[in-house]
């Protein structure tokens, strides 16, 4: 868990995490602004569903991927905004459909 | 039209800042790409925009940073922030996207600046939600102005005791230091501290953080072993062993370092020259004394070439703009050498306690060697022990491995497990890692969208 | 009797496994993690449907080892338990250009009365295309399916072939650097770098592009060269792509592979206009590709003979010395494994392969 080094400022923004209404300050990243809501999964990995969260915070690890729009993307590298709607990136549960 | 300049300066911690202000004064024209939407790398990040607690709580060292922010600023080089760089070619053309748009530039001579990573620790668990690396930590007191509650710090070396010291100032101390060093690495490293003492500095530092830490009450355990990250779903607890005793300590959040190692990503899409550095445990690329590469055009600065810190990242930034410059024909020869020769003469200086440093704080064996169980890969999830297996079918190098078993082919393109694959082939070989040989490294550095990539003007190649 | 391959890419590794399955004593020789290697760079199809419209013997080939491909998996599950992911439930080639289109379907045609109708396709126009492969975009102006077509992990298959050759007793020796090869009926020496000396009575020499260097002490002319092909990988997505196409597939792993470019170069670095190409195809074809994250790319090295087609060829120098390359490794593996050892030693069971033969580049 993280909590804030100093008293919330006023200048915060609202956005939405899955059905969860979240507010985090101006300028944060997706990814501060979602551990400072205690949220430290943010996905499900493609090879075995295990879930993930932020490791490096330096854009290196891809560990903290989640889609916003469609597109995933590194939440450490992703400035929130007013209104972002971002959601979790589930296990893709890919089907080897026709494989022997 | 791709724009063109003398010099491109890839990265915006302290080497490219101060490469950008010195090449400036020396009439270069230079632009400076970076990811962050500020300068001041993964050190000073944020460093402009932090508030006066976060000053308090960061030290002195960290605000130096704007004064290197403010050369930049003040030099007229153009900043370009928030740039992902996901190509770049030998003769200087360089390709990222900014706000979701590619853009290229193309620069007669490049400094790659791209600074340092965590150096991977793989250890069982560590890839569960809750474990971070100790640079996140600091990243987050930076930018995200928060700070880990009763973390378990893990691994070994200064930067852990500064994390702590700096939590501690907040008023958070750590619930523990796990430190996988042991005191026969002290006594290893006996030698290298007659040369350490020359750079006393930083041995006064260590000291002053210790006693932060000791009088905090912080409980430190050293020569921790089998070390194991616990929990469903995200980190419960921390389990290790301390001379044969088993302790175990629960706590939602672990931080883990053990060193930082070059950022060699474009160096190696580059394929400019490596070698494997015996007391750093990493590749570094080959620089001369001015920080050329093994290609004249391209200079690499800063924790990129070899690990020394903030201080001789900044020194090597001037002395690699020197060298460019020179070659660009904006320094004579002879000017060139008075300029240098003081700045090589500090940047020894600074660097006389690396070797000290890094033999007291070798890097974890348990995660030089990792369990057969533990994951390597996080990407694709590959376990030490797949490696070891491709090893007896064959595979001599990290290529061929990555082919039998997909590490380093996720889009972490092996910054996470590279050096650990080369590491285990290497074991299991009785190659040298130079032999072994590193993963090889292409376009995008970064994902990119396919509809980005289909954006771009192939036309704007011919410059 | 021990017979030596010159090579561990799949190539090599398939007729080994093929060899030992009849009881042979065999050396596989391989080089070096970062050598070029078709193996580790192709795009993992078992592809028939365009091989060989203007070479009839070569399409014929290419069939009889799809059709083989079924058994050949299954076999090399059973010995090793690895899923290569193997499928054939047919392939559909994607165009945006109506002209393209036409031109293919008049070869598969010509193949098909050449065959007597034995050669399944089917031309599809964009709306009934699209009720096959819903997923296509308005500029796709159709395609052709055809049954014949399938793919597989060609990495899994690599390393499965490795495990097999191995398990098999087969010995496989990697890393190494070969300087020279001497010949002499039924004798062959091979020194590697380390000084090492391996022998053996055969030797297949399928080193790809570096038979060029080998052929000639050996009695060949190996005329083979580079042509580079540059393909794309996507992050995992959710299983959508049911059929694979020559430039388009989703792996089984969830990444759609988009490939592949054709230059006539050695060199085995991307470049970003052809990347782009590759990509701009990509979204053409399915739209919803625009938003997916690129993750990689890489180029890897064809091993092209001057008409494109396979060599088999018997050294006419040395008894039992034997050159083999082709560019399409991976659909011709089960024939490489399942038909080739009988032409390898010299059974009168062996297919007849004369017109595959170096002599074709000499009239």
């Amino acid at each position: 868990m993280f909590d804030p080094l100093e008293p919330q400022g006023t200048n915060q923004v609202q956005f939405q995490f899955e059905d969860r209404q979240l507010s985090a300050p101006q300028g944060a990243t997706v990814a501060s602004a979602l551990l400072g809501a205690g949220i430290t999964a943010f996905r499900d990995t493609p090879v075995s569903g295990a879930a993930r969260g932020p490791f490096c915070l330096m854009g290196a690890c891809y560990d903290c991927l989640v889609s916003i729009n469609g597109v995933t993307v590194q939440a450490c590298m992703t400035p929130v905004q007013d209104g972002l709607q971002v959601k979790r990136v589930g296990s893709r549960q890919v089907d080897s459909e026709g494989a022997v | 039209m791709t724009d063109t300049f003398d010099i491109a300066i890839l990265g915006a911690g302290p080497a490219g800042m101060a490469a950008a202000a010195r090449a400036t004064q020396l009439g270069a024209s230079v632009v400076v790409l970076d990811e962050q939407p500020n300068p001041g790398g993964q050190i000073y990040r944020n460093v402009d925009q932090a508030s006066d607690v976060q000053h308090r709580i960061l030290g002195p060292d960290y605000s130096h940073g704007r004064v290197l922010t403010q050369g930049l600023r003040d030099s007229g080089a153009l900043h370009r922030a928030g740039a992902t760089v996901w190509d770049v070619t030998r003769d200087g053309v360089v390709t990222y996207s900014q706000n979701g748009k590619p853009e290229q530039i193309s620069a007669r001579h490049l400094i790659l600046a791209t600074g340092a990573t965590e150096r991977p620790m793989p250890l069982p668990g560590w890839t569960l939600p809750g474990v971070m690396t100790a640079g996140a930590a600091q990243i987050l007191l930076k930018s995200g102005g928060l700070v880990a509650r009763d973390p378990v710090l893990i691994g070994c070396g200064p930067l852990l005791y500064l994390l702590a010291a700096q939590m501690i100032a907040a008023g958070r101390k750590p619930r523990a230091l796990i430190e996988t060093q042991s005191r026969s690495d002290m006594w290893a490293a006996r030698g290298d501290l007659a040369g350490a003492l020359r750079g006393w500095r930083y041995l006064v530092k260590g000291a002053g953080l210790m006693a932060k830490i000791m009088a905090a009450g912080v409980p430190r355990y050293t020569g921790a072993r089998d070390i194991a990250l616990e929990g469903q779903g995200a980190l419960t607890s921390v389990r290790f062993t301390v001379r044969g005793k088993s302790h175990e300590i629960a706590t939602d959040t672990a931080l883990l370092h053990h060193g930082v190692v070059p950022n060699t990503q474009i160096s190696r899409a580059l394929r400019l020259d490596h070698v494997y550095d015996q007391t750093q445990r990493c590749f570094l690329p080959t620089v001369d004394a001015l920080c050329t590469s093994s290609e004249p055009a391209v200079s690499i600065a800063g924790d990129g070439a070899g690990i020394g810190g903030a201080k001789v990242a900044a020194i090597s930034g001037q002395i690699a703009a020197l060298g460019a410059a020179c070659q660009l024909g904006l320094l004579t020869p002879h000017a060139l050498q008075s300029a240098v020769a003081p700045l090589q003469r500090q940047r020894a200086h600074e660097l006389h306690a690396r070797p000290f440093l890094d033999r007291s704080y070798p890097p974890a064996a348990q995660s030089l060697s990792p369990a057969d169980a533990t994951i390597i890969c996080r990407c694709e999830e590959v376990a030490a022990g797949d490696i070891r297996r491709f090893a007896k079918l064959g595979c001599k190098g990290p290529n061929q491995a990555k082919a039998f078993g997909r590490a380093g082919m996720g889009p972490c393109q092996g910054r996470f497990c590279g050096l650990t694959v080369t590491e285990l082939l290497a074991q299991e070989t009785g190659q040298s890692q130079d032999e072994t040989g590193a993963l090889r490294i292409r376009a995008p550095l970064k994902p990119v969208t396919l509809g980005e990539l289909a954006a771009y003007d192939a036309s704007s190649q011919d410059t | 009797m021990t017979t030596l391959v010159i090579g561990g890419g799949v190539v090599g590794l398939s007729v080994a496994y093929g060899l030992l399955k009849q009881g042979a004593q065999v050396t596989v020789i391989d080089g070096s993690d970062t050598d070029a290697r078709a193996s580790r760079g192709n795009f993992g199809l078992v592809w028939i449907q365009g091989k060989g419209a203007k070479a009839p013997h070569y399409a014929a080939w290419s069939r009889s080892s799809a059709k083989l491909w079924q058994g050949f998996a299954k076999d090399l599950k059973e010995a090793t338990g690895i899923d290569i992911a193997f499928s054939q439930i047919g392939g559909v080639e994607y165009f945006t250009d109506a002209d393209a289109l036409a031109q293919d379907a008049a070869g598969l045609q010509g193949l098909q009365d050449h065959f007597d109708g034995d050669y399944p396709f089917e031309v599809l126009e964009h709306s009934r295309l699209k009720q096959l492969v819903p997923e296509i975009g308005p500029k796709v102006v159709g395609g052709i399916h055809s049954p014949m077509d399938g793919h597989v992990n060609p990495l899994l298959l690599l390393r499965a072939l490795s495990v097999a050759v191995q398990q098999m007793g087969g010995r496989l020796q990697t890393g190494a650097k070969v300087t020279e090869i001497a010949g002499g009926d039924r004798a062959y020496t091979v020194t590697l770098e380390t000084g090492e000396r391996i022998e053996g009575n055969a030797l297949v020499l399928a080193a790809g592009l570096g038979s060029a260097e080998y052929g000639a002490d050996l009695g060949f002319d190996a005329p083979v060269r580079p042509q580079q092909g540059q393909v794309l990988i996507t992050e995992k997505l959710p299983f959508f792509l049911k059929y694979p196409s020559g430039r388009i597939r989703q792996v089984n792993e969830g990444g759609v592979q988009i490939g592949a470019s054709k230059a006539e170069t050695g060199a085995d670095s991307t470049d970003l206009p052809t990347l782009q190409d590759l990509a701009r195809y990509a979204v053409d074809v399915f739209p919803l590709l625009e938003h997916v994250q690129l993750v990689r790319s890489w180029a890897a090295l064809r091993v092209m003979s001057p008409d494109g087609l396979p060599i088999y060829q018997r050294s006419t120098k040395f008894a039992g010395a034997h050159f083999v390359t082709c560019h399409s490794g991976i659909t011709l593996a089960a024939a490489h494994a399942g038909l080739l050892p009988d032409w390898i030693q010299d059974r009168n069971t062996a297919p007849d392969l004369s017109l595959f033969s170096e002599s074709r580049f000499n009239v």
